[in-house]
């Protein structure tokens, strides 16, 4: 093959371009966390099977409130989009605008669930479906707080100026980090929320 | 928009300006800031190898006590609990602070010198990965410096492991310590995976690189997918004994065998994951001793990745003793049946490039050529146990033992002494005592026979595995003492081995660059290699680039003095994934403090979370956030603008 090799072209100094190397660590880090929560739903099923017992034990979950604030988390997703649309264009204001709604939007997502995490009735020690419960959607939050810490790190850098229009491969990096975590949680919403009403 | 350069193709002739250029571009800062914050691949993977082997050691002190104990019948030299923390600690030790760490070492050494690139592509992360390891290894160490190591087994089935059944702070280090560790390797797999799609030189096409990388490749991608698996168990277990969950709660609608499925999905994979790239050192190096190139490449490279693919349905073989439904077991037991298929064919690869060849009986080719008796050895008894009848009968008996020290310590153990040998003077610039060498392997293998060869019998005779004593009528007495007898030889073997390394190190024969004379890129460069590794990034044209002309395969010529020269920073080549044709020059991160900073964070967030210790958690969670920002920061616009475009990773 390297009788077809171009050496003498020009290349991108850097570390940029589609293929970059932070993107394909980022990718790294999809398919090994992608993989531990692929753990914990099928741990799910698999107890939520073998117990035995009535699943969940309260019926399944009410779905106003949590339809909602996964409405606001995904929709977030989009927003994101939009930062790093706006930051390539050099529109900086407009890409911290939908940094901050982001961000807003991704607390708002903590707040709900903490507030049904509250008034669910149960603890995770109470029984086995507790348990899972508090444990997966515990796994999530840890994720969204992360993903929240890192939206915030990128909006204090765009704002000092260190994170710039023909450099935005941080923001496309965070951006696929967060993403992923709206992801993960239609999975997870799928299987806590969902599911138990098929067969309710 | 982004900054382009022509990059410059020529020569960088030695001891020349250009020469020093590098130097001082690449060598690490004297001090202990160039020590904590070295990210130099060739320091790190010494690091892994020197830690490995320090584990081993200990590891070996703890199973001659324990052979101690069981030399004769009714002997009280240890109590049954502390046996408990011998045998576990022994295999805690062993799989996870050895055998994987070693080949870790040797795969961060070489791959960029094999690959024909500066550095690996996350240099920090690498830093990160070692210093995890470390302090991983010490937290889990530290549990049994003050009685509490691990005493239900190295994989831990609850309940024995549970909260009503083992009490004590023991598991729960345990548990604390693997979740750490996991991180490390797994950062590490990342590290390997974007490495080889990433930072091959021009022209090291997939089909040219040498074994090892693809066995390490294949074993990072496992890692990635099964760590996680692990990882959750042993952190569901340590919800389950210290927040009061239900996940192994029997009594409470938990699953006793959700922790063997979720360990063995690790744990089976795991197993190829510290066999591949060690099989993957003898492939590239007994080629050497033979003086032809591998017979089969493609073959063993398909085989390695067939392996990997098969090894993800056969955990259930650690479970056929558990009661799940026949089809299951039916499955399972073929699937581990089919898995000797590319093993075999690799064998036969081995074997006939011995046949073919004009093989040279050198320290190292002793160890290469006996570790393919031993695979065989450990392979045959792993197939008789795939048989799910014949595993009823020998399940939880010393016959497994034996097995298991057969693929493990013949797979890894001995290929990895024979690396050492190999690429010592690649390290060190000195060779090892051929005589020594030769004492030390006849030791070795002898030990290693006598030791684990009667086990086997010991297995069909009954005895069980982890017992701390034994009645003196139960016929396993002699056996016992040949046992223990062999692995007081094992253990000599070593040292001798030991002493000669430390000679040889100080006043070993210079090596010159290519001792062996073999063909891959690492034997190349001066020995050892300087920091830059490469004066030029070096232009490939086939997988065996310092025997083309004898081997004339083709008019194609690899490039090695004359290519890319990268002068103008810390620079390499970022190539494509399949054919390694440039597409970008990458900026490398030089030395930096985050790696250690974040690995100390995360090991007293660990700590804390196993004295209970909220507070510190919350603290040391929030230095992790910190120092990962601290890591991560851009630096500030300069006139180039894609400066800001480093790769801090």
């Amino acid at each position: 093959m390297s009788e077809d090799l171009v050496l003498d072209k020009p290349l991108p100094v850097g570390n940029t371009g589609p293929r970059h190397t932070g993107l394909w660590g980022l990718w790294t880090l999809v398919l090994t966390e992608g993989s531990l929560f692929g753990y914990l739903i099928v741990s799910y099923l698999y107890l939520g099977v073998a117990s035995g017992q009535t699943w969940p034990p309260h019926g399944p979950p009410d779905l106003l409130k949590p339809g909602i604030s996964t409405t606001i988390l995904l929709a977030s997703s989009g927003v994101m989009m939009l930062v790093e649309h706006n930051l390539k264009r050099a529109r900086i204001r407009s890409a911290l605008g939908f940094l901050a709604l982001t961000i807003l939007m991704g607390a708002v997502f903590v707040a709900m669930q903490m507030h049904e995490w509250a008034h669910k009735g149960y603890g995770p020690w109470t029984h086995l479906y507790g348990s899972l419960y508090f444990t997966i959607t515990g796994f999530h939050m840890a994720h969204v707080l992360a993903g929240l810490i890192v939206l915030a790190t990128l909006f204090v850098w765009i704002l000092m100026g260190r994170i710039r229009p023909d450099g935005p491969k941080p923001v496309t990096i965070g951006g696929l980090y967060w993403h992923f975590v709206d992801a993960v949680w239609i999975v997870v919403f799928s299987t806590l929320y969902l599911a138990p009403h098929l067969h309710g | 928009m982004t900054e382009q350069r022509i990059p410059h193709i020529g020569c960088v002739a030695p001891n020349s300006e250009d020469e020093k250029r590098l130097r001082d571009i690449w060598e690490a800062e004297p001090g202990l800031k160039g020590k904590l914050g070295s990210v130099d691949h060739k320091v790190i993977g010494l690091r892994y190898i020197v830690t490995a082997f320090v584990f081993l050691i200990l590891g070996g002190v703890e199973a001659l006590i324990m052979r101690l104990q069981l030399a004769r019948p009714d002997a009280g030299l240890v109590s049954p609990d502390a046996y408990n923390q011998l045998f576990s600690m022994h295999g805690v030790t062993m799989i996870f602070l050895y055998a994987l760490p070693v080949l870790s070492g040797f795969s961060n050494y070489l791959w960029p010198l094999m690959l024909g690139t500066r550095d690996m592509a996350f240099p920090r992360l690498n830093a990160l990965s070692y210093w995890l390891f470390l302090f991983a290894g010490l937290f889990l160490y530290a549990g049994f410096a003050f009685g509490h190591g691990a005493n239900a087994g190295w994989f831990n089935y609850v309940p024995v492991s549970g909260p009503i059944f083992d009490p004590g702070p023991n598991i729960d280090i345990y548990a604390l310590g693997m979740v750490l560790l996991g991180i490390s390797t797994t950062v590490g797999a990342a590290n390997f995976v974007v490495t080889l799609f990433r930072l091959r030189a021009p022209g090291m096409s997939l089909n040219r690189v040498p074994i090892i990388v693809w066995g390490t490749l294949t074993a990072s991608v496992a890692n990635l997918i099964v760590i996680p698996s692990v990882s959750l168990t042993f952190f569901l277990l340590w919800l389950d004994r210290n927040l009061g969950t239900h996940f192994f709660d029997t009594g409470a609608g938990g699953q006793a065998l959700l922790w063997q499925h979720l360990f063995w999905v690790f744990g089976h994979p795991w197993v190829y994951v510290v066999v591949l790239p060690a099989m993957g050192i003898v492939s590239d190096a007994l080629p050497t001793f033979c003086r032809r190139p591998l017979v089969g490449y493609a073959a063993v490279a398909m085989s390695t990745v067939a392996t990997m693919i098969i090894g993800f349905e056969v955990w259930i073989h650690h479970m056929f003793a558990t009661g799940l439904p026949p089809l299951v077991l039916a499955f399972f037991g073929a699937a581990s049946l089919i898995i000797a298929i590319p093993s075999a064919i690799t064998v036969f690869c081995w074997i006939a490039t011995i046949w073919a060849g004009r093989p040279q009986f050198k320290v190292p080719f002793l160890f290469f050529a006996s570790f393919v008796l031993l695979f065989v050895i450990g392979g045959v008894s792993g197939v008789m146990t795939a048989a799910v009848s014949l595993d009823w009968q020998l399940n939880e008996t010393y016959f497994v033992v034996a097995h298991l020290h057969y693929v493990l310590l013949g797979i890894n153990v001995f290929p990895v002494m024979g690396g050492v040998y190999y690429w010592f003077p690649k390290w060190t610039g000195h060779k090892t005592n051929e005589v020594l060498g030769r004492w030390a392997f006849g030791v070795l293998f002898t030990g290693f026979n006598l030791a684990f060869f009667p086990m086997h019998i010991l297995g069909v005779l009954g005895m069980p595995r982890r017992i701390y004593t034994y009645a003196p009528g139960m016929g396993w007495s002699l056996l016992n003492l040949l046992v223990t007898l062999g692995a007081f030889l094992f253990a000599l073997g070593v040292l001798i081995f030991l002493i000669d390394l430390l000679i040889s190190a100080r006043r070993g024969e210079p090596a010159g660059d290519n001792p062996w004379d073999a063909a891959s890129l690492e034997w190349s460069m001066s020995s050892p290699p300087p920091a830059y590794n490469f004066r030029v990034i070096p232009i490939i044209a086939s997988g065996h680039p310092l025997w083309e002309d004898r081997l004339n395969q083709s008019e194609q010529r690899s490039k090695l003095h004359e290519g890319f020269t990268l002068l103008e920073g810390r620079e390499t080549l970022g190539t494509s994934p399949l054919d390694s044709e440039p597409n970008a020059i990458l900026r490398m991160p030089g030395d930096h403090l985050a790696p250690f900073a974040l690995g100390l964070a995360a090991t007293v967030f660990f700590a804390a979370l196993a004295l209970h210790g909220w507070l510190w958690a919350g603290l040391a969670l929030a230095a992790c956030a910190a120092t990962l920002i601290w890591w991560f920061w851009p630096p500030k616009a300069e006139k180039a603008p894609s400066d800001r475009e480093a790769a801090h990773v």
